[in-house]
């Protein structure tokens, strides 16, 4: 097998739900927007993007529950957690705001996965590499779709532009976390499994520059952040968006389509 | 919803496949082209419909009249030998 299976079973567990849990939570996020959406065509084009996330967390969770070998499906994982087992970043959970705090976190953490799947291609887990392959595609349309958007309400009137501003001052300090490397980031790079964050953050950077020049916005200034949820410490946030996402399975547990 | 008031119309056209012609599939509205291919490819290819897409701001298309219907088409209507229909169609030949 690959260099994966000398890494504790656990700590891989753990590292495939950050990343799952990531996309879960922004997709679940982004579903909100359905039936809401400024137009027609937005609508669908938000709902497209949220799919294109529950699947990537499907094919994540899936391959979670057979690290962990408990026999833990994907639907066991994404709808009988508990808060402080979701690994997801922060900035995920983070409510939808305006259609203008959206689109800025939609970039933020398109950008991100964009860079890691990318670089995650060549993990010398298969299972994830493939994953990342295909995930890769699907993200490089959702940056693009983002991308244009911020452009657009950035370089837009007055009114967009102000908006777009005040939510990249928001929801930029959230993005410290997503590249803050703790010992499980580590060990997983140094396996070869994922990237450095450092690399990613690196691509991530100049991605961003390259956005906020063309949409004339201004790059928020570095702040420390203190948030934790990529080891299961969340804001507020996120107990909403389980309560509603939980809900049917707990109510009707083993309830199927 | 007042601002997509605003957002000019434009055609969909989608090519299938590889060698078909691009086939009109429907419209909608965007602020420009990008935004344009970007819907169209949310609405329309969703369900792997094509591998191209055209669009084509809807007021670029000049219509025929169909107050002028009769005289446009149907001096055609006693012209049958137009139609290839009197050959003998081998049994060899599938796609014609």
């Amino acid at each position: 097998m690959t260099a994966a299976a000398r890494l504790e079973p656990q700590a891989l567990f753990h590292y495939v739900l950050r990343i799952g849990d990531l996309s879960l939570v922004l997709g679940q996020r982004l579903g909100e927007w359905v039936g809401h959406a400024p137009a027609l065509e937005e609508d669908l084009g938000l709902a497209n993007i949220a799919l294109d996330l529950i699947g990537q967390a499907r094919l994540l969770l899936s391959y979670a529950g057979e690290i962990e070998g408990r026999g833990r499906s994907e639907d066991d994982l994404a709808y009988l957690r508990e808060q402080d087992e979701y690994l997801n970043a922060v900035l995920a959970e983070q409510p939808n705001g305006d259609f203008g705090q959206t689109i800025v976190r939609q970039v933020l953490i398109d950008a991100f996965q964009l860079d890691l799947y990318e670089r995650m291609s060549a993990s010398t887990d298969e299972r994830l590499a493939a994953i990342a392959q295909k995930s890769a595609k699907e993200t490089r349309y959702h940056m693009r779709f983002s991308g244009s958007w911020l452009i657009r309400l950035g370089d837009g009137t007055e009114e967009s532009r102000s908006r777009a501003q005040s939510a990249l001052q928001r929801l930029w300090p959230y993005t410290a976390e997503l590249f803050a490397a703790d010992d499980l980031d580590q060990a997983m790079a140094d396996c070869g499994v994922a990237p450095r964050l450092a690399e990613v953050r690196a691509a991530w950077d100049a991605r961003l520059d390259e956005v906020l020049a063309q949409a004339t916005l201004e790059r928020p200034g570095e702040r420390p952040h203190s948030w934790h949820g990529k080891r299961g410490r969340h804001s507020e946030h996120l107990g909403y968006i389980l309560a509603e996402m939980q809900h049917l399975q707990r109510t009707y547990p083993g309830a199927r389509w | 919803m007042d601002n997509t008031r605003h957002w000019p119309l434009y055609e969909v056209f989608v090519r299938a496949r590889g060698g078909l012609d691009h086939k009109h599939v429907g419209s909608l509205h965007a602020a420009d082209e990008r935004m344009a291919i970007e819907h169209a490819r949310d609405l329309y290819t969703r369900r792997q419909e094509g591998v191209s897409i055209w669009v084509v701001p809807s007021k670029a298309i000049t219509a025929s009249d169909p107050g002028e219907t009769e005289s446009l088409f149907e001096p055609a209507r006693d012209k049958i030998y137009r139609h290839p229909t009197f050959y003998e169609i081998p049994d060899e030949v599938k796609t014609l």
